[in-house]
């Protein structure tokens, strides 16, 4: 029960931060839009080719705008030696990072709900036909990033170049995250269901989810303290 | 028992070794002073003391208890460098957070207690990135004491604060020794410490020089220990 509330109390407190400064949300936010503008220029919306490879197009923005919010999780306590107040108190490393990955989770996944309309609109896709999959994938690929975000962020807290290693350390360990997204995406707004030839792609983007969730809970506090 | 208990630390960084076979008591009611000149280990070793990073070789022990486990962190109190506490949340949900994460039976309650003692209570809904720095460093040791450790490590606990400041963390700390908690501090203040310490524990280049009773003659000349165990 300590578990799951003192989860919600670093949830609640990151949340209300991040409301406060909106430092995170707003870059993130801002970089998904622009980026989705851009590219439709680049492309013409009204091809078949441009629907194809769309889903990818829309993981990549999420992938990069969610490294602006995760990139912040840790850091976020470096000022005034916060972190040192969490790492004092007496709550498990597991419920530090589930509090703070629920957080992120929920800044991350506002910012794609935001720019999936806007997709939708610049690339004339019709995202909505099947709507409850895809958010399914959308939160199963979110938490997939999310996590891994997350403990990349608490491991390179400490180092000066913060900001430039997470995300290398970030994207080749979300290479089998990304592209399961990316090709469930693409076949539900090419109007395919889940099931059949993508099982097994959702099959990867859950066992994803749940062996680096339960690695994370594992390692945080060796992390943290050695 | 000992409240606090150094048993051979060593710590390393590289080859270095910052700490080097460090033996160091203190029994519950007792304020120990930590001091040394700049680079001696004391912060390193208090970080050990509190959990915060792992010996080398040998062990600490809180009331014959690991740092790390759960109910023995719940006994522990930190005042570090930083003041611990976040910029974007006010006084009361600062330290109501805390009151959260360490179980108190009414956090809110507890939380405005400690902002009245403290002498923060007419600000407690102000963002602490709108404070000035001595009530920032109130507002820190308020967060330390929240939760009655039984345990309270302090890294140069005086250093950049106001007389205000000082004057309410003195108190809060003689008050914590006549309830029979125990007190370890780092300091480069010696007048302050001595003031308040019962014990003294001099390190010289990660080893302990001296570690014993605190006398008089210390009180008086704050520099004797330094002169008579400090290898320069």
């Amino acid at each position: 029960m300590d578990f799951f509330r003192q989860t919600l109390v670093i949830a609640r407190k990151d949340l209300r931060a991040e409301l406060r400064t909106k430092e995170a949300i707003n870059a993130s936010l801002a970089f998904a839009l622009v980026i989705l503008v851009l590219f439709s220029f680049a492309f013409d919306p009204l091809e078949e080719q441009t629907r194809e490879m769309s889903g990818g197009l829309l993981w990549i923005v999420f992938a990069f705008a969610g490294t602006l919010v995760l990139n912040r999780s840790f850091a976020r306590e470096v000022p005034n030696d916060c972190l040192d107040a969490l790492v004092a108190a007496p709550i498990s490393g597991a419920a530090l990072f589930m509090g703070k990955a629920l957080a992120n989770f929920v800044l991350v996944i506002s910012v794609e709900l935001v720019s999936l309309p806007v997709f939708g609109i610049f690339y004339n896709v019709h995202w909505t036909s099947q709507i409850w999959s895809l958010l399914l994938v959308l939160a199963l690929g979110t938490w997939g990033l999310t996590v891994i975000g997350t403990i990349f962020s608490a491991l390179t807290v400490n180092i000066r170049l913060r900001e430039l290693m997470a995300p290398l350390l970030v994207y080749p360990m979300l290479i089998p995250a990304l592209m399961s997204a990316m090709k469930l995406t693409m076949d539900l707004i090419a109007g395919k269901p889940l099931g059949g030839e993508n099982e097994v792609w959702l099959r990867l983007l859950v066992a994803f989810d749940v062996i680096f969730t339960a690695l994370s809970l594992v390692l945080l506090e060796t992390v943290l303290v050695g | 028992m000992n409240a606090v208990a150094a048993e051979g630390v060593w710590k390393f960084y590289g080859d270095y070794p910052a700490l080097r076979d460090v033996i160091l008591h203190a029994e519950p009611g007792a304020c120990l002073a930590l001091i040394g000149r700049n680079g001696a280990g004391k912060t390193t070793l208090l970080r050990i003391i509190g959990g915060f990073s792992k010996a080398g070789r040998g062990q600490v022990r809180i009331f014959g208890n690991d740092p790390r486990e759960t109910g023995t962190r719940r006994r522990v109190g930190w005042i570090g460098h930083g003041i611990s506490v976040y910029d974007e949340l006010s006084a009361l949900e600062n330290l109501t957070l805390f009151g959260r994460l360490y179980n108190l039976t009414d956090p809110h309650k507890s939380a405005m207690e400690w902002l009245e003692r403290t002498g923060l209570d007419r600000v407690k809904d102000g963002l602490v990135r709108e404070f000035s720095r001595g009530m920032r460093q109130r507002l820190a040791v308020a967060r330390a004491f929240l939760h009655q450790p039984s345990v309270l490590l302090l890294d140069e606990p005086f250093t950049a604060l106001d007389d205000r400041a000082i004057a309410v963390l003195q108190r809060l700390l003689r008050e914590a020794l006549a309830e029979g908690r125990t007190v370890v501090m780092s300091t480069h203040q010696l007048r302050e410490a001595l003031e308040l310490a019962t014990h003294v524990a001099l390190l010289n280049r990660g080893k302990i020089a001296f570690h014993g009773e605190r006398t008089a003659q210390m009180v008086a000349d704050p520099g004797w220990v330094y002169a008579h165990y400090d290898e320069a």
